[in-house]
């Protein structure tokens, strides 16, 4: 017996339609989750106190701090590399054997749990350069953990620039550098940029690579040497240690909301970008 | 004779398929040559090889000498950058750079380093209208060439090169998808820009051919067939294939 091909395409959508339903109600029941515990410890004081007896009482401030550094120097560290690396990679290379290996590399880098980042940053940054427990090492370590990321996703966005606009850019005497800079890279930006701001989401709520690197000191930290704490970490003791569950919470809802409002701050900056340019 | 280009002994090949077969082919200045042939006979392949455009194909290999003005473009201490000013490209798709009208006039003037405003205004008013454009757009001159019809934006490309002031300008079926109004003012401006500049003009349409070029080149399947004055390519051709291929008793 033939099905009619209708009865097949509905049998699809309601197959793709439930899939797109379970995600989002997923994500919506952890967020819901966090947040039902968490917004009630929220407070002015709770963010911007200083913890006492080991964050059992008192805020949060000092991780506050740590997660806007920690993110912040590796982005300024990540991105221009990476960046760099994807448009020499793609628009200055023949693809040959090397840039395959290079390619094969990242994708392999980008897979690699971030606890062995953690573990490197430690001997290598750590130990071996002698940095200590300090926003550097941290920071460090979260850029070379994000560098794959970003790589592949900006060679992504500038491998989407339509070749025409390369063969009328060069046609009109164009070098290959001013075709980069005039029409490449503005064209490929709403792509970097989505790529940089998730790989900052994710060095934000990174936990195992940074509490080998970055330790977990709740001073506020007066250079980059200080060691430093995240909210992602702050979480892991409060929570791990069974020191307070209430405050563990507390610093995980705040902690969402931050990577929320990068993504929508990115979001935002990406729409008003590409509105402009039209 | 006033020659721009010199073609000896042209072959050229994508992988190993030879596409263009042992061209020799003497281009005179201010004049316009039509390239007239049928679907898959080298017709871009040749105009892209003018201006070094196939060197981004990398399956692709070329012999033989292309001489502008009497110098090798394919020698390795030619400058590639400054034969593309000199030689200007209008491809078959017509293609606005994602930004305004203004801006794609002006690509290739500011490359040169072009920055004075009044030399860039004035340098896209008579680039427009040398393309038959200006009217059409000279009230939106900041919004996007993309939002340009086709015919517009075919116009919009001509202007682009223009506005470069090259040598020689390759239009490659600037007329293909376009209405007989937009396809005649092409051709009147195709018939003044050549005073200024040296034209080749690869055509589907071989009336076109008929009524702009000086001179035109029928090619077949790799091969430049026959070569001469428009007029008596069209009422006397030397070869069957041609006569052939212009009464349209190709197959
Ligand atoms: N990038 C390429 N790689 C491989 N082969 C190609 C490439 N471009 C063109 N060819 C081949 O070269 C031959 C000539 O193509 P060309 O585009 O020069 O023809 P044309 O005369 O311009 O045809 P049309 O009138 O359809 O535009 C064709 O056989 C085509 O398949
Ligand atoms: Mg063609």
């Amino acid at each position: 017996m033939r099905i009619h091909p209708r009865y097949i395409q509905r049998g699809a959508v309601a197959i793709l339609g439930s899939a797109t339903l379970l995600t989002i109600l997923i994500l919506i029941f952890i967020i819901f989750f966090v947040l039902e515990k968490g917004l009630p410890v929220i407070s002015l004081h709770f963010l911007t106190d200083n913890p006492e007896d080991m964050g059992k009482a008192g805020g949060i401030f000092p991780t506050l701090i740590g997660t806007i550094l920690l993110p912040l120097l590796a982005l300024i560290i990540a991105s221009p590399l990476g960046i760099f690396t994807s448009v020499y990679l793609s628009e200055f290379t023949k693809e040959n054997n090397v840039t395959k290996i290079i390619r094969f590399g990242t994708d392999c880098l980008a897979g690699i749990p971030s606890i062995i980042f953690g573990l490197f940053g430690y001997i290598f940054f750590v130990v071996t350069l002698g940095f200590g427990w300090s926003i550097l090492s941290g920071g460090l370590t979260l850029a070379v953990m994000v560098l794959p990321t970003i790589i592949r996703t900006s060679e992504e966005a500038i491998r989407a620039v339509p070749k025409s606009y390369r063969e009328v850019s060069f046609s009109l005497g164009a070098s290959r550098w001013q075709t980069v800079k005039k029409v490449i890279l503005p064209n490929a930006l709403p792509g970097i940029v989505t790529g940089v701001m998730l790989s900052i989401g994710r060095s934000i709520g990174e936990t195992a690579a940074v509490i080998f690197t970055a330790g977990s000191s709740l001073r506020i930290p007066t250079s980059v040497f200080d060691s430093t704490r995240t909210m992602a970490v702050h979480f892991y003791i409060l929570a791990r240690e069974g020191i307070s569950a209430e405050n563990a919470y507390g610093t995980a809802a705040t902690l969402i909301i931050a990577v929320l409002l990068v993504n929508l701050s990115a979001y935002w900056l990406m729409n008003r970008f590409i509105a402009k340019r039209n | 004779m006033n020659s721009k280009f010199q073609i000896q002994n042209l072959n050229f090949y994508f992988n190993s398929e030879k596409v263009l077969k042992e061209i020799n082919l003497e281009i005179p200045a201010n004049k316009i040559l039509g390239i007239i042939g049928p679907s898959g006979s080298g017709k871009t392949t040749f105009l892209r090889s003018l201006n070094r455009m196939n060197d981004f194909e990398i399956t692709s290999r070329i012999e033989g000498k292309i001489l502008l003005d009497g110098k090798d473009i394919y020698n390795s201490d030619f400058d590639v950058v400054a034969l593309r000013k000199k030689v200007g490209m209008v491809f078959a798709m017509p293609v606005a750079l994602p930004m305004s009208i203004y801006e794609n006039v002006v690509y290739g003037p500011k490359l040169d380093g072009i920055n004075d405003k009044n030399k860039l205004s004035e340098l896209v008013e008579k680039s427009l209208s040398a393309a038959y454009l200006w009217d059409e757009v000279k009230d939106r001159l900041k919004t996007s060439g993309m939002r340009l019809s086709g015919g517009q934006q075919q116009r919009l490309c001509l202007a682009r090169v223009l506005a470069m002031e090259p040598d020689v300008i390759l239009l490659d079926e600037p007329c293909s998808g376009l209405d007989p109004i937009s396809t005649a003012k092409i051709e009147d401006a195709l018939a003044q820009l050549k005073k200024e500049y040296t034209i080749i003009l690869v055509t589907n349409n071989t009336k076109q051919a008929a009524r702009v070029a000086d001179n035109t080149a029928f090619f077949l399947m790799g091969e430049m067939i026959e070569v001469g004055v428009t007029k008596q390519i069209f009422t006397s051709p030397q070869k069957s294939e041609t006569n052939d291929y212009i009464t349209g008793r190709f197959g």
